[in-house]
């Protein structure tokens, strides 16, 4: 499967993409691939009802001295946040027709994610009715995923050294009683992104194989 | 040859999906493969294509319905089959065969008079009309689009003399309790009853943000602080100054305007309420006017007022909100032209800078005279009481 690890993009410019390789890939010019990114400080919106407004906590004075943009996006899921020295991923995959199976496949990315923190001697889960991959009661990575006859966008964010506190800034995922961790922040040390970089495309190669 | 679209299986152990949004709606013409709709199903969002391309003619569905797996959703059929004209596309679609079993969506037909008339009333006068006996299709509405009102309802409860009897029924039945109204419960009667017969009254709210002065009272230290309500005097006071016939009587054929800005606050007691007043109010700082307000109510509570204290108000401020009220629509202290009702001051989430933010919010309510107050005059002057509050300052210009 390629691979294309694009670094820093601006969250438009990523949603734009993914909206032109969707069309590509339904109509079979180009295969199956996952995008690796990195986006700056963004606050990211669901489809459904509100897509999650009402769980931004901070006023937007406090998010523009942040330098925090809100966006609306085709994803499920309610608000989230991506930043610096958080890895998110953005497989383009048809499942079609041999994994049409939405539940399975996020399952599979939970697989991928949980496969990774082990790597780093972490045990991470999955709480069930909570999508997310977890450590206790903090969530370590958030999935949100949308399909459009059968393939495959948005995806996960792992926070690898992501600074936790701009979660203050929301109720992640409308799940107001649980916290958010980072494997930086499980380790209590420094973690390099490229390392985590590579673990995560092997990892997903081997599930989605 | 019409053709269902249905909820899509989107994996084994998946059994419902939730319809986020319709991409079309009826009448409406689509391509095979072109995105119909959006489901979600727990975390997961996906597009459904149409199946064929024509022209949708029902919709069975809502946004926000949970549907079961292969559940029809849609039906599309052939442009030809539906209408060559637009014109008569429209009557097409509308005899389309309904299809009852499956369609949660569909208008529910009125069925007679009283259900036409019934979906067209508020729950207030249906209770109404019910606790009368009435049938709300026989009165006739003067609301929009002929609603029936509830003064519809009393008036023809007047007009067939329903009402008096039902108000006569409930009076003294064996075993109830009859006790002679206190001094001050029938002054207040009387002074309430007179000045709804004497003033014109009309009421306008103003929502008003509070953030600014709840950090500026949290910075302050806890002893002395002064209330909200202290702010909201020291507020009004200025805004008097600035909007003079607020501040005003009518004796007989003329307008009184006071030189003097005394603001009475309505005080709470056990069995009634009294109004101290804390004279030239307009003249006081913040920490005056919140040390006056804590004394006067203070001495209402234990009695200690003197009748100086309760004379002389020009305007009057009462706080509904301490026990929870939103907002109240208060009566004119008489001969006062305007009084001022403060909900409840609560965080509460409100649009800032085009963003949902917590705020600390209230609405304030101006009951004024109309006949000799303008509802641009009204609003101008409580404007200015929320310019005061929002943007908080010792002595704003």
């Amino acid at each position: 499967m390629e691979v294309r690890r694009l670094g820093r993009v601006p969250y438009p410019e990523a949603l734009a993409l993914q909206r032109e390789l969707v069309v590509e890939r339904q109509a079979g010019r180009i295969g199956d691939l996952l995008l690796l990114v990195e986006h700056p400080h963004v606050l990211t919106l669901g489809v459904r009802g509100d897509g999650g407004r009402s769980h931004i906590l901070a006023p937007a004075d406090v998010l523009a001295a942040r330098s925090v943009d809100v966006f609306e996006t085709g994803r499920g899921g309610d608000v989230t946040y991506h930043g610096p020295g958080q890895l998110v991923g953005y497989p383009i995959i048809d499942l079609n027709p041999d994994r049409r199976d939405v539940h399975r496949y996020v399952r599979d990315l939970e697989d991928v994610l949980i496969r990774v923190a082990a790597d780093y001697g972490i045990e991470a889960g999955r709480v069930p009715g909570l999508t997310g991959v977890w450590v206790g009661d903090r969530k370590l990575a958030a999935i949100g995923v949308r399909i459009a006859r059968w393939v495959t966008s948005h995806g996960f964010a792992l926070n690898v050294t992501t600074d936790l506190d701009y979660f203050n800034l929301i109720v992640p995922c409308g799940v107001a009683d649980r916290g958010v961790t980072s494997l930086a922040a499980l380790l209590g040390r420094d973690v390099d992104g490229a390392e985590v970089e590579t673990r995560v495309v092997r990892h997903f190669g081997d599930v989605f194989s | 040859m019409a053709t269902d679209v249905v909820m899509p299986q989107m994996g084994e152990s998946i059994t419902e999906g939730t319809i986020v949004r319709w991409m079309k709606k009826v009448g409406d013409r689509i391509d095979r493969d072109e995105p119909l709709l959006e489901i979600t199903t727990d975390k997961v969002d996906a597009e459904v294509p149409s199946p064929a391309s024509g022209i949708v003619v029902q919709i069975l569905a809502k946004e926000g319905e949970t549907v079961s797996v292969n559940h029809v959703l849609a039906v599309i059929d052939a442009p030809d089959a539906v209408a060559g004209a637009p014109a008569q596309k429209a009557a097409a679609v509308a005899t389309a065969p309904a299809r009852p079993a499956q369609a949660p969506a569909q208008p529910k037909p009125a069925v007679s008079m009283d259900d036409a008339a019934r979906d067209r009333t508020s729950p207030l006068v249906r209770k109404l009309a019910k606790e009368h006996h009435v049938d709300i299709s026989q009165i006739h509405g003067t609301g929009i689009s002929g609603r029936v009102t509830k003064y519809d309802v009393l008036d023809y409860l007047e007009q067939t003399g329903q009402a008096a009897q039902a108000g006569r029924a409930g009076l003294a039945k064996p075993g109830d309790r009859v006790e002679p109204m206190s001094v001050m419960r029938k002054k207040i009667a009387d002074h309430m009853v007179l000045s709804r017969r004497t003033s014109a009254h009309v009421h306008t709210v103003f929502e008003v943000n509070f953030s600014a002065i709840a950090g500026i009272r949290q910075a302050m230290p806890a002893a002395g602080k002064p209330t909200y309500l202290a702010f909201i005097v020291a507020a009004v006071a200025r805004a008097l100054r600035a909007v003079p016939v607020i501040n005003s009587s009518v004796d007989g054929d003329s307008v009184v305007y006071h030189k003097d800005i005394n603001i009475g606050v309505a005080v709470a007691l056990e069995g009634g309420l009294i109004v101290p007043v804390i004279k030239h109010a307009d003249t006081r700082d913040l920490p005056d006017v919140s040390a006056a307000i804590a004394d006067l109510a203070g001495r209402a509570r234990t009695k200690q007022l003197t009748p100086e204290d309760v004379a002389g108000g020009t305007f009057t401020v009462t706080n509904p909100g301490m026990l929870g009220a939103q907002f109240g629509t208060p009566i004119i202290n008489q001969p006062q032209t305007a009084i001022l009702a403060v909900g409840a001051i609560e965080k509460r989430p409100a649009v800032v800078n085009d963003a949902l933010a917590v705020q600390t919010m209230a609405y304030l309510a101006l009951g004024f005279d109309h006949r000799i107050i303008d509802g641009a005059v009204a609003d101008g002057f409580m404007s200015h009481v929320k310019q005061a509050l929002e943007h908080w300052g010792p002595e704003p210009a």
